[in-house]
């Protein structure tokens, strides 16, 4: 009962000085509103950069040849793996369920009078299921095509609408590079990952693709899925001691190549991502402080006006400790009242930058949830001196005082 | 009785000097008194007053109030005494700002834990004639109007004794005079009252007076 009221007069005597109120939870209301929006981003930034790691298959790794040069200074990719590297990795490595061999680059693709410029990657059969494609129309290759190396293409969704509309692009032939390729199937749409669009693209088999499109006699990538279960980390040592051993690379010398590992890359994002966390937690515990100082300051301004009352309370039998909390509460109501502006300044700014940018923003909850009791918490620990003054105070004084 | 006081003595040191504001008062009030204690300033009536309202303590002596010696008690247990058994009056009235007179009344229950704060502040603002101004804030009131939320809240408790320090040092003479007209009839009820006043002609209203000068009661003590 005495608590209500005690809540009740210090949110009228906040209302009562409005303009110095806000003032006074300004500090919080920025420290929290920026902490959230932050979060906000830099968990939206880290659910979308997952996503893409996900959506380029499970199990994945990725053997590219390494930067040739020399002392540090790289002067270009290597050419040095190749399609019977594959073919050992393939033989000898324990725990690969399906591996593809990859060249790609950029190249016109036509159709009649229409034209466009399209990522081409020549691969085996194994890729689409590497990569987690499947097809949406028509059929994938077949391993005698790849063998004899016959022109027969499948093309991605965005592919096919630039080139052909809305016509069904199976059994048409599309000129790459000059060449003339049967489209046998449409990829289904996977969707924009940002740096590179998976629903643009031309899949041929590797064969055409080495001798007759880029020709190449190296491949620019190795894709290897391994079993499910299977540890990554242990098949991609097993993975580059094959390789060692065939590019004659003597240990603790560097290696000609580099392996790109699925779940390094998960846990490379998810420690930017905590690291970031930490970064505005250090940010967030700053303006807390900063904003805590600003309503101790108001705090005690507050107590000197309200000396007067102060007396009067005690005189009609308030104890020092009902002084003591009704001062504590006040400050909590202010710093609370900060931290859930704050937080609603936060949320509501997350969703602007997400709707005005192509950052992502998840809002978590349990953050806006942290941040209001930790502002409730600054309330207490910076409330704890001015609401000691006040009970502190002298009743006789206190009555006299102007 | 519901004051004995033996011997009170209040001694206050500024800079090098002592100033003896009491110095060994014996003073006697019987239930249903009504008491004027008057005075030049500087006669210590206001530390007396404040020793009385158990707002301070004696530096010796022994004030027993209504059976209990409350001269050497701990601080929260005389702010439950000036709670339970003390009405304080002032000459500022010292409602609270931005709190209705309603609410100004059920203080002292809300901090006493006592139930049915509402309606009890609600009758007491009643028996000052007050019923039609509970919703007021005290800056909408006049200064007796005021004074008269003051009494309410004085007696909401049911105290020992009513305690008004100059009650109409800032009203005009008219409103004085209904006021003191309201400590009459509370008393002809059956109240102690002690009002501290420099004007004699607030003093006259009480059927008792003591003089003070210098720390000791020079006129009316111990006479009931």
């Amino acid at each position: 009962m005495l608590f209500w009221v005690i809540v009740k007069v210090g949110i009228r005597s906040l209302l009562a000085n409005k303009l110095r109120s806000l003032l006074a939870m300004l500090g919080i209301i920025i420290g929290v509103g920026a902490v959230i929006s932050m979060l906000a981003i830099g968990a939206g930034a880290k659910q979308s950069v997952l996503a893409r790691i996900s959506a380029m298959g499970t199990n994945l790794l990725i053997i590219r040849p390494g930067q040739s040069g020399s002392h540090g200074v790289a002067s270009g990719t290597q050419q040095n793996l190749t399609l019977a590297d594959a073919e050992a990795v393939l033989a000898e490595a324990k725990g690969i369920r399906r591996l593809a061999p990859v060249v790609n680059g950029s190249a016109q693709v036509k159709y009649l009078n229409r034209n466009t410029r399209s990522n081409v990657t020549g691969t085996s059969i194994t890729w689409l299921g590497i990569r987690d494609f499947s097809i949406d129309k028509g059929r994938s290759f077949t391993e005698q095509e790849v063998e004899n190396g016959s022109r027969v293409a499948i093309i991605g969704p965005v592919t096919a609408e630039n080139l052909l509309g809305f016509n069904d692009p199976v059994g048409e032939v599309v000129k790459v590079k000059g060449m003339s390729f049967t489209v046998v199937g449409v990829l289904t749409a996977k969707g924009d990952q940002g740096w590179f669009n998976p629903d643009d693209q031309v899949i041929v088999p590797y064969t055409v693709a080495m001798k007759q499109l880029f020709g190449l006699d190296y491949l620019r990538e190795i894709d290897i899925q391994a079993q499910d279960g299977f540890d990554l980390t242990v098949l991609q040592d097993d993975v580059t001691s094959v390789l060692r051993k065939r590019h004659r690379i003597p240990e603790n010398s560097d290696l000609d190549f580099e392996i790109r590992n699925q779940a390094d890359m998960i846990r490379a994002t998810t420690d930017i991502t905590k690291t970031f966390t930490y970064l505005l937690g250090g940010i967030a515990s700053i303006s807390l402080l900063v904003g805590g100082i600003g309503i101790m300051n108001i705090m005690l301004v507050t107590v000197t006006e309200r000396t007067r009352e102060i007396g009067v309370r005690m005189a009609i039998g308030a104890k020092r400790s009902n002084i003591r909390t009704q001062f504590l509460i006040e400050s909590m109501i202010l710093s609370g009242l900060g931290g859930l502006l704050g937080s609603a300044a936060g949320v509501l700014g997350a969703r602007i930058i997400a709707a005005a940018s192509p950052f992502p923003a998840a809002v978590e909850w349990s953050g806006v949830l942290l941040a209001i009791s930790f502002s409730a918490m600054v309330g207490i620990f910076f409330g704890w001196y001015p609401a000691r003054r006040a009970a502190a105070l002298d009743p006789i004084e206190s009555l006299r005082y102007e | 009785m519901i004051i004995e006081a033996r011997g009170l003595t209040k001694i206050y040191h500024l800079g090098g000097t002592t100033v003896a504001a009491l110095d060994g008062i014996d003073l006697d009030v019987a239930e249903g008194e009504m008491l004027a204690i008057t005075g030049p300033s500087g006669s210590g009536k206001s530390t007396l007053m404040q020793i009385i309202g158990c707002l301070d303590r004696p530096d010796s002596g022994s004030y027993v109030l209504s059976g209990e010696d409350v001269s050497t008690l701990s601080e929260d247990r005389l702010a439950e005494i000036r709670n339970r058994r003390i009405g304080f009056v002032f000459q500022t009235f010292n409602l609270l700002p931005r709190l209705s007179a309603l609410e100004n009344v059920e203080l002292p229950l809300l901090y006493a834990g006592l139930p049915h704060a509402k309606g009890r502040a609600a009758e007491s603002l009643e028996a000052v004639g007050l019923a039609d101004r509970m919703r007021h804030e005290p800056n909408q009131l006049s200064g007796g109007q005021r004074q008269r939320v003051a009494v309410a809240r004085a007696l909401i408790t049911d105290p020992a004794i009513l305690l008004a320090d100059e009650p109409t040092g800032n009203l005009d003479s008219k409103t004085g005079d209904e006021i003191m007209a309201l400590f009459a009839s509370l008393n002809r009820q059956g109240r102690t009252i002690i009002v501290v006043t420099h004007e004699a002609d607030v003093a006259k209203h009480c059927r008792r007076q003591i003089h003070l000068r210098d720390g000791r009661i020079v006129d009316g003590a111990g006479a009931a």
